[in-house]
Order: structure tokens, then sequence, then C-alpha cells
């Protein structure tokens, strides 16, 4: 079998799109030029299928990754428009630039042992943040329908919270920066704000404090060690007869009634 | 307005018909029954296509020869060098560091934080940039036992129960025993956990596990972990260098058969660069995109099991190669959301799976395997799946459960990515149930580590879905984006400890690549393909048959 590699079927034949017949086929320009692709592919698809390979502007191409912001007008319109290569279906008449890079400022900082409060830190590492004018074209950009200007307007007043919620869903792919005439790369800032929620608003979890305590004491090592030393059909029956908690259960409520394994 | 087509909307009606009486009885706790340790085996044996026979052959080469497995893997690590050895000027490195690592997801930059904590000078290479992985495809959640009544025991007996009992032992011991560490550190770099009001962890069930353990940052966990570890790696640029779009093709050994680096290829510029390193931790994720038995994959665009093909070039042993995760719910329409995942926590807000007459056909959360195997089972043999206008295959699942459950707006708040996905084609899953089938989804095996993450080769670790072991043949939901970061700062720090006392002037060598060569040719691989693949390749074949030149 292993005799004729070559003969083996080509790889990765789940994604390469094979039309259906009767098909309806559209045209659209990528990078201006005109290809015929099959309808309801994503923008991403049919560039495969005109016979690109991507090396950037692809990654997950499941719409988290950002690899694949991209712009776009339909023939005849003046309208831009943007939205993820891999999440929008191609239209006719679609004139099509991905933008698989944009430079972004991003100034390192230190989460650990900030100087003054988070407010403070923000206007020091993004002063531009402050000179938003308000413009809305970043929220008309966001491919993930976020309301960019209203984060950032959030981040100038100080609610650092808000902001960091209202930021959660991007996927930094840069478009919204690419458009900013007051040239802040919205989304680096948006990161910063969002660690600094995490490590320093949000309250810590008190039980998992506890519990590292437990490991880093050694406690549950002799119960693992067992459990590893066990034979097969032992650890089955442990399996089979262990409890479940209820799907209903209040947080940090229920209880097991064997508790020696805690 | 609705995404779907007048057939399917007439099939949709069976579902609402017998709808409520499922809510009721959600309501009063009683579920389809799950099955039993017996009939899971009888419907694994019969329908999961890792245990078909067709489609799968034995290695003809390397430390694992003999062992059956897919062929697309077989065939993946039956291939030569992109690089002539002969031609290759090894006498001068382009880049010298401590800790070289190989992939720039969870488990790569896991590791390059670990080492730079300990003092290394870190490179990463990645092939597409920094996080574009599987990682932040990741929604569900990560797994850790730190709530009161729950512990690393019950964490390793859900683990090990899981994996049918096949996984290593040291391997969950280290995992459950370690992942309130993890989770515990993520909180600490700023992570954005889904937490009740004074801080408690939000935790939920996923499929196999017996206490609440799944933590989530709404419907992007892995995106947020990424996020956030990446970030961090950029605030120590002075350790850490980040070389993107240059993937590793082979690796170095020196004289005695140490890793000590790699060659890695600009993708752009088409150069090679020599890396000299003290130690090596490949990082690489998994093998989706050599599409196993045709099937849709939910991987990202670089998993194309690059990893376990240049270590096992070099003499790395693989283990449970042979084993493939089919995720029990990837989307099947609109064809735009082909292969695209559905999370587990939809089934674990309470939707049901449902065949073509709106009726249960299996207990919605057991393990992974054996959920694909009853769905592939209920198409297949039993003839009640629905078939879409594109001629798939497919089981309903019944998301508006979800609002009936847990009130009104809860799929909007707790799934907001799928929501959106799916209003993008006009179908309201909220209101309307999805057409879903198996899609493959995770490599189950993989290089061969212990605890620490060392494979067999001195000086080369690895960590993630490139290993194999941790879960056995099969994996849970939540235990991944656990290993990869567990196993991933392991392999940091051993590799740092490792580093310390090495120097960095072995002689570095491709023999090992020559000898690969020399091992197919004796085999009788007639015309082997060129790997590591690196990038798929899409096109169709209008296009190819026109690539003449
Ligand atoms: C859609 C989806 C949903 C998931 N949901 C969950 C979940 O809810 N919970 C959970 O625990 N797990 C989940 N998983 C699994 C989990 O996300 C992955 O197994 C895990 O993140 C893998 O991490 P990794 O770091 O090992 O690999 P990856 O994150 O894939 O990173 C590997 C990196 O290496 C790069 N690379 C590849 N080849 C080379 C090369 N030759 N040279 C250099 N770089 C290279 C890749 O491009 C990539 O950037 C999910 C997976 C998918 C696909
Ligand atoms: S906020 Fe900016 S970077 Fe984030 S998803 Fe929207 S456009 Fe992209
Ligand atoms: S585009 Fe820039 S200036 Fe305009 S609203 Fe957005 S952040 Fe403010
Ligand atoms: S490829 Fe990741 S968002 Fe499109």
């Amino acid at each position: 079998m292993a005799d004729d590699n070559k003969k083996q079927k080509p790889l990765a034949t789940g994604d390469r799109t094979i039309p259906p017949a009767g098909a309806k086929m559209i045209a659209i320009y990528i990078m201006g030029r005109e290809y015929m692709v099959p309808e309801t592919l994503t923008i991403m698809k049919a560039i495969e299928y005109a016979g690109y390979q991507y090396v950037r502007g692809c990654g997950c191409r499941g719409g988290i990754c950002g690899a694949c912001g991209t712009f776009y007008r339909f023939t005849g319109d003046y309208k831009l428009r943007s939205g993820l290569a891999c999440q929008t279906v191609a239209e006719p008449g679609m004139i099509i630039m991905q933008l698989p890079f944009f430079p972004a400022n991003r100034p390192d900082y230190k989460l650990e042992n900030m100087q003054g409060t988070p407010h403070e830190e923000l206007r020091k590492l993004y002063p531009e943040v402050f000179k938003c004018v308000g413009c809305g074209t970043c929220s008309r950009t966001c491919p993930m329908d976020i309301d960019v200007m209203d984060y950032i307007a959030l981040m100038k007043r100080g609610d650092l919270k808000g902001a960091a919620i209202k930021s959660f869903d991007c996927v930094m792919c840069g478009l919204c920066a690419s458009r900013c005439p007051a040239q802040i790369s919205q989304f680096t800032a948006a990161m910063f704000v969002r660690r600094v929620y995490g490590k320093h608003i949000l309250p810590k979890a008190e039980h998992l404090k506890k519990r590292v305590e437990e490991i880093k004491s050694g406690k549950y090592e002799k119960l693992l060690k067992e459990l590893e030393g066990m034979k097969q059909e032992d650890v089955k029956k442990l399996y089979v007869e262990r409890e479940r908690e209820p799907d209903l259960a209040e947080p940090g409520k229920w209880m097991p009634k064997d508790t020696s394994k805690l | 307005m609705s995404g779907y087509t007048p057939e399917l909307k007439e099939l949709i009606k069976k579902v609402e018909a017998t709808r409520p009486a499922r809510v009721e009885k959600a309501r009063r706790g009683e579920h389809f029954p799950a099955l039993t340790m017996d009939e899971r085996k009888k419907w694994l044996d019969n329908y999961h296509p890792d245990f078909k026979e067709e489609g799968r052959r034995a290695v003809a080469v390397g430390p694992n020869i003999g062992t059956i497995m897919p062929e697309e893997v077989a065939f993946a690590l039956e291939s030569t060098s992109r690089l002539d050895t002969k031609k290759i000027n090894l006498s001068k490195a382009d880049y010298e560091t401590d800790l070289l690592v190989i992939g720039a997801g969870g488990a790569g930059t896991a590791a390059a934080l670990a080492a730079a904590d300990k003092g290394l000078k870190v490179i990463i290479s990645n092939k597409l940039r920094h996080g574009d992985s599987n990682t932040v495809m990741a929604e569900g959640g990560i797994q850790a036992a730190d709530q009161e009544s729950d512990s690393p025991y019950y964490h390793y007996l859900d683990v090990i129960g899981g994996g049918h009992f096949s996984n290593r032992p040291e391997l969950v011991a280290a995992m459950a025993n370690d992942a309130p560490l993890i989770i515990h550190w993520l909180e600490d770099l700023g992570m954005m956990f889904d937490k009740h009001a004074d801080g408690r962890m939000v935790v939920r069930h996923g499929g196999g596990t017996s206490r609440k353990r799944m933590h989530s940052a709404g419907d992007m966990t892995g995106a947020e972990i990424m996020r956030v570890l990446r970030d961090e790696a950029k605030n120590r640029a002075e350790s850490i260098k980040v070389l993107e779009f240059s993937p590793a093709v082979e690796l170095l050994l020196d004289e005695k058969g140490a890793a000590c680096g790699a060659v890695l290829y600009n993708l752009e510029t088409k150069e090679y660069y020599i890396v000299r390193s003290k130690a090596v931790v490949i990082a690489t994720g998994g093998f989706g995109r050599l599409h196993i038995q045709g099937f849709p994959t939910t991987n990202h665009y670089g998993a194309t099991a690059d990893g376990i093909v240049i270590a096992y070039r070099a003499g790395a042993a693989l283990e449970d190669i042979e084993s493939t995760q089919y995720h029990p719910t990837g989307a099947i329409y609109p064809e735009q959301n082909v292969g695209l995942l559905i999370t587990e926590k939809v089934r674990g807000l309470g939707a049901q799976l449902l065949n073509i007459d709106g009726e249960q056909f299996c207990f919605p959360l057991e393990p992974r395997d054996v959920e694909s195997a009853c769905i592939i089972r209920e198409c297949t043999d039993i003839s009640k799946g629905v078939i879409t206008p594109t001629g798939r295959f497919g089981v309903w699942l019944d998301s508006p459960m979800i609002d009936l459950l847990h009130g009104e707006g809860t799929i909007k708040k707790e799934l907001p990515a799928k929501y959106i996905q799916f209003k993008r084609y006009h179908i309201d899953i909220s209101k309307e149930p999805m057409l879903l089938y198996p899609t493959l989804h995770y490599q189950n095996g993989g290089i061969k580590i212990d605890a620490n993450g060392r494979s067999a080769i001195d000086g080369l670790y690895a960590a993630g879905e490139v290993t194999g072991g941790v879960h056995g043949r099969n994996r849970l939901m939540g235990n991944s984006l656990l290993d990869i970061l567990v196993f991933g700062r392991r392999a940091g720090l051993n590799a740092a400890e490792a580093a310390k006392t090495k120097s960095n002037t072995g002689k570095l060598s491709l023999a090992h690549v020559d000898k690969f060569s020399a091992e197919l040719k004796k085999a009788g691989v007639k015309n082997p393909s060129v790997g590591p693949i690196l990038l798929p390749d899409y096109a169709p074949e209008h296009v190819k048959t026109r690539q003449w030149g």
C-alpha cells in the first residue's frame, strides 16, 4: 500500500469547493481583477476558488483570529464596506482588498506594578485615545459590530469596566485603526484595558486561591499517586460509581456524599 | 425571513411539536438515558471512523513502523524533506538563542513565557501570525477542579474515564494537579473569566464531567487566553523574539543526537534560516487540515501535522497517533458554516439532539466519540437524518430550548458569537434549531512525552495538541486548553532548567534527514511527497490543471 504515495488521494479535499451541478457563477474583482466564482461562497473561499493560496490574510477561517479583515465596494456604489473574508459572503460586483496587516501603536507596560490608577496609566500609554473626534468611522467599520467609538468614549471617561466589556468581542483585525482620523489604535488600547480590568478591577476568586495553596502544599499528590498505580478495573469502578453534581446545583453550595477525596 | 428552505422549515415543525414535552421533562431533571459501558463500545466499534478498516494503513518507516493509522497521516509521515541537505550550510547560525519554541499557539506561548520567567532568551517560530492557531478557536472553556465540591481526584477520574482508560496515568495526574495553578496564572495575567459578583468562577458541566468545572470567558475562552498570553509575550520583547511566517521545516541535531535548533523557512522571501538553541519545544498543534477521510474540519489553516512530521523524521516516537477526534456537532447548514464548531456548551445549557422526526436518540453529554458514533448511526443505519440541499446528512440541535429553560435572552448572552454567525445567514438560533454532523476536530495522539514534556530525543520537548497520551483515545471538552498550558509551562520550565547547564556549541547536523530518506527508499516508498506541507492547497481542479510550468 505504501508503494506509491503519489497515487494517494490528494490532501485537503474537505475544504476545497466543489460547486454542485448548475451552480450560479458571479463576477467578483480581487484587487480589481475579475474572477468568476460560484455564488454563496465566503470571500475567503471565493479567493481560493479563483486559484490563490493564502500565506497572509488567513488564520482560523472561523471568524475569531482577525487575520482576514477586508475592505470592499460594489461596482457603481460609493460606499466603502468592511468585513472578515472568512465570514462575509461574496456577492456579484464586489471589489475586494484584504488588509492582512496594519501597523498599530502598542506601548509595552508592566501589569504588575502600575504607577498610578488604571485611568492615569491609560492616559500615559495612549494619550491619543483622549483626542478621539467622535466621527464614528470605527464603529461603522468594525466587522464584529462593536461600537468602537463608544468603548473609546468609556475609556476617556474612566469607565474601564464598561470599556473592557464593550470591547470584549474584538478580534484585533485592525480595521478600525486603519480608518481613524485621530490615528488611534483602538484595539491595542482595548487590550490593555481588558487586562487591567481582569487583573485589578474584577474581584479575585477566593476558592481558587485556597485550592492553589492546597496544591502547592502537596495535598493531592498521594491521592493522585494512588490512582496512577491502580489497576484499570478498580479505576473503572471508581469512575462508574462517581457522583454527578446536579445540573441546577447552586454555585458553591452542593457537596457530594463522600467528601474524603476533596 | 428564515435562512432555511421551505422543505427544511416543514421539518422544523416536527421539532417544534415535540419541544414542549421535552422542555417539561428537562425541567424535572429527566434525561434520555446514557449508554452503558458495553453499549458505548458497540456503538464505537460499528460507527466511529477510527474503528473502520477502510482509509487506514500501516506506516512503512520510522519509530512507529507498522502502526495502523489514517492513511493521510501515514502519507505525511512518509514524506521527504524540502531541503537539499547537500546544499545547506550549517557552519553558521542566523540566530542563536537559549530556547527555540516552534509554534505560537497557546502551548508555545506558555512555554516561552515560562522559560522567559527563568531568565532564558527565547525565539518563537510561527507559520502564521503569533496566535493564529487552534487555541483562538476554542470557545467552550477550560477545566480545573477549584470548587469546594471538586478535587484533582475527580478531575483525574473524569479524564481517564472519558479517554476509555487509554490515557497515560502520569500525564493525567500532572494535568489534574496543575489545573488550578493554570487558572490562577491566567487570572493573575488579567484574563477576563466569567465570574459571579463576589469573584467566584462561573463553572459548568461539559461532556463526561462529574463536577461543574468548565471555566469560560464568554464563548471566546481560547481567544481570550491567546490574546492575553500574546500580549504578555509582547511586553517581554527583550527576552522573547517572535518570527512570524517562518515555519520550522526540519529539526537540527548535534553529533550526540540531541536537539539543538531548527531550519526555518521564510514563506515570503523563500529563504531558509538556521537557528541554534540549547533546547527546542515543539508546539505546532494538530492535523485537522489533512482532512482525514475527506471530513471537513474545525481547525485553523495551519493545522497540517508539521510538528509530528519533523519530529518523527528526527526519531521521536508517537503515541495514540491512530486516534482522531471527530467533534459530534459541526455545522452542516448553511454551506458557509460547514465545519464550524457548535460548542458543547449549547448542549450543556440544555439543547437536545433530535432526528428527522424531532425525537431524541441519545444522552446529549456522552463523551465525544460516543456522541459522534450516535449521530453517524442515526443518519446511516437508522436513516433518520435530515438531508440538506447540498446533499449533506445531519441531525437537529434544538437550541431554542435554552431560552425556554433559562429565560429569554440566554442564548444571546451566553453564545453571542454563535448567535451572530447564524443570524448572518438569517437563522435565529434562539428560535430555530441548527443542523449538525460530526466534524474532524482534534489530533488525539502525537509526540510521546513524559510529565515534564520531554520527548525521546534529548533536548527536545513537546507540548499541546502535537503530543499524545494525555487524553488517550478521546478528549473531553475543556481539557485541551488546559493540557496545552500545563504541559507548555512544564516544557518551558524543564527546558530552562536543562538549558542552564548546557553549552550551545554542538555541531549542527541534518544527518537524520538523510538517514530517513534512505529508510524510505529501503521500505520501497516510491514518490514520497514533500513535507511538512505547511499550507493546505484549496485551488480547484480546473485551476490546478492549468498550473503547467
Ligand atoms: C474550533 C475549536 C474549538 C475548540 N474548543 C475547545 C474548548 O472549548 N476547550 C478546549 O479545551 N479545547 C478546545 N479546542 C482544542 C484546543 O483549542 C486545541 O487543541 C489547542 O488550543 C491546541 O493548542 P496548541 O498550542 O497545541 O496548538 P495551536 O493553538 O494550534 O498552535 C499551534 C501553532 O503552531 C503553528 N505551526 C504549525 N506548523 C508550524 C511550523 N511548521 N512551524 C512553526 N509554527 C507552526 C500554527 O500555525 C499555530 O499557530 C478547540 C479546537 C478547535 C479547533
Ligand atoms: S474593534 Fe477594531 S480591531 Fe476589534 S474587531 Fe472591531 S474593527 Fe477589528
Ligand atoms: S474613528 Fe477614531 S476619531 Fe473616529 S470615533 Fe473612532 S476612535 Fe474616535
Ligand atoms: S481567518 Fe480568522 S477571522 Fe477570518
